[in-house]
C-alpha cells in the first residue's frame, strides 16, 4: 500500500527502518527539525544538523528508493534561549533553497512560555518573508490545549500567512476542531503513550471527516513506531474503510499539502 | 460499523485496558504515602467514563489540561507530567 510518512525523525533511526518503510509502501519521508534529546550548545551545532537533514539523510533514504524532504527551525524545547534562537534562525535562509527543504518546522511551543512565544513569532515571520510552508508542533499532555490556542492566536495574527499552508501537528480529540475551524491542516501523530493511537486517530477521522488531515508516526529517539501509518491503514481496513478512503488519508492528503511546495516531487 | 461490529472488534482490547486501569489504582492504593495532583485529576477523569455524555475522550483530555490562557513567565523544565498541578508554573 502506497503511503507518505510526513513526519519522521530519521536521523534518530537505524537504517533498517528505511528498509521496513520502503517494504511497507512508503513513497516519501519528511523530516522536521527537532530536539535531539539534549540541548545543543551553539548555533554551529544546528548548522551541522541542517547539513545532516539536507545532505546526508537524503542520501541514506535514497538507498531504499525513498525521496527524503526536510523542514528547518530551532525547535520549541530549545527556544527558551532567545539569543541562541536568533542565531539559529539567521542560519536558515541559506538552507531554504536546498532541493529537499519544504518549509519551516517543526516550530511551536513546548511549555508555553513567553520566550517560546517570541521565538515562534520569529519563525512565523521568517516563513512569511520567504513564502514557506509551516509545520507546527503542539505541546504535550497537559500543555497541549493551552499551547494550541496560543499558537493559533500567533498564526491568525499574521495576515501574510495563509491557513491552508500550515499544518498543526499532534492534534488530539480536544484540539482537532480548533485547528480545522481555523482553516489549517491537522496532523494526527500515532505515538505510544502520548499523542494518539491508531483506533483514536480513525475515530477522529470518522467524527471530523478526512479533509485537511494527515497521519504521521513522528518516530524519533523515543519509543515510537516507524510503521505506525501503514498499521493504522490496516486498522482502517478492519473497520471497513474503502481502499480509496485509506489512500486519501495516508497518501493523497499529505501529497496535496506538501505539494504546495514545488520542490515536493515523488518518483513515478 | 454497527455497534455490534465495534464491540466485536474492540471489546477484548478495551476490557484488557480497563483491568489494567483497575490494577493501577489498586497498586496506587496499596502503596504507602499520599496521592498527588496527578491522581486527583485521574480520578476526576474516570468520572467521565460512566456518565451519559458523548465525547468522553475529549472530556478526559480536558480534565488533564492546563485551563489557564496566558504564557508562563519562563520554561523551567522541558517535560510535561500529564496533569495540571493547579498552581502557577
Amino acid at each position: 500500500m502506497k503511503y507518505i510518512e510526513p513526519h519522521a525523525h530519521m536521523v534518530s533511526r537505524v537504517t533498517d527502518d528505511y528498509a521496513k518503510m520502503a517494504l511497507a509502501g512508503c513513497a516519501a519521508v519528511c523530516e522536521p527539525a527537532f530536539w535531539a534529546g539534549f540541548d545543543r550548545g551553539s548555533a554551529d551545532g544546528f548548522h551541522d544538523y541542517f547539513c545532516q537533514l539536507t545532505e546526508h539523510e537524503p542520501k541514506r533514504a535514497a538507498k531504499f528508493g525513498l525521496p527524503h524532504f526536510s523542514w528547518l527551525c530551532i525547535n520549541p524545547k530549545e527556544s527558551e534561549d532567545v539569543k541562541l534562537a536568533q542565531e539559529v534562525i539567521a542560519l536558515i535562509p541559506k538552507f531554504l533553497d536546498r532541493p529537499n527543504v519544504l518549509g519551516i518546522g517543526e516550530i511551536g511551543l513546548n511549555k508555553n512560555s513567553r520566550n517560546e512565544m517570541r521565538v515562534l513569532e520569529m519563525h512565523v515571520d521568517l516563513a512569511a518573508r520567504h513564502n514557506q510552508l509551516i509545520l507546527v508542533h503542539t505541546p504535550h499532555l497537559e500543555d497541549k490545549l493551552k499551547g494550541t490556542r496560543l499558537i493559533l492566536d500567533v498564526l491568525k495574527a499574521d495576515q501574510r500567512i495563509q491557513p491552508a499552508r500550515i499544518i498543526i501537528d499532534h492534534v488530539e480529540e480536544h484540539t482537532i476542531k480548533l485547528v480545522l475551524d481555523a482553516g489549517m491542516w491537522a496532523g494526527m501523530t500515532l505515538y505510544p503513550e502520548s499523542k494518539c493511537s491508531p483506533p483514536r486517530a480513525i475515530d477522529m477521522v470518522e467524527v471530523y471527516g478526512n479533509e485537511r488531515i494527515w497521519m504521521n508516526c513522528a518516530c524519533d529517539w523515543g519509543i515510537s513506531d516507524p510503521l505506525a501509518v501503514p498499521k493504522t491503514a490496516l486498522e482502517m481496513r478492519k473497520r471497513g474503510h474503502t481502499e480509496a478512503a485509506i489512500e486519501k488519508l495516508v497518501f493523497q492528503n499529505p501529497a496535496n499539502f506538501l505539494g504546495q511546495c514545488p520542490k515536493f516531487k515523488l518518483a513515478n | 460499523m454497527t455497534r455490534q461490529q465495534v464491540l466485536d472488534l474492540y471489546f477484548m482490547d478495551a476490557r484488557s485496558k480497563l483491568i489494567d486501569l483497575a490494577a493501577f489504582i489498586d497498586r496506587v492504593e496499596r502503596a504507602a504515602g499520599e496521592e498527588d495532583f496527578r491522581m486527583k485529576s485521574f480520578r476526576e477523569a474516570l468520572n467521565h467514563l460512566s456518565n451519559g455524555h458523548r465525547e468522553k475522550a475529549k472530556q478526559v483530555l480536558l480534565t488533564f489540561s492546563d485551563p489557564t490562557t496566558g504564557p508562563i513567565p519562563a520554561a523551567t523544565t522541558k517535560a510535561a507530567c500529564g496533569a495540571y498541578p493547579g498552581a502557577p508554573n
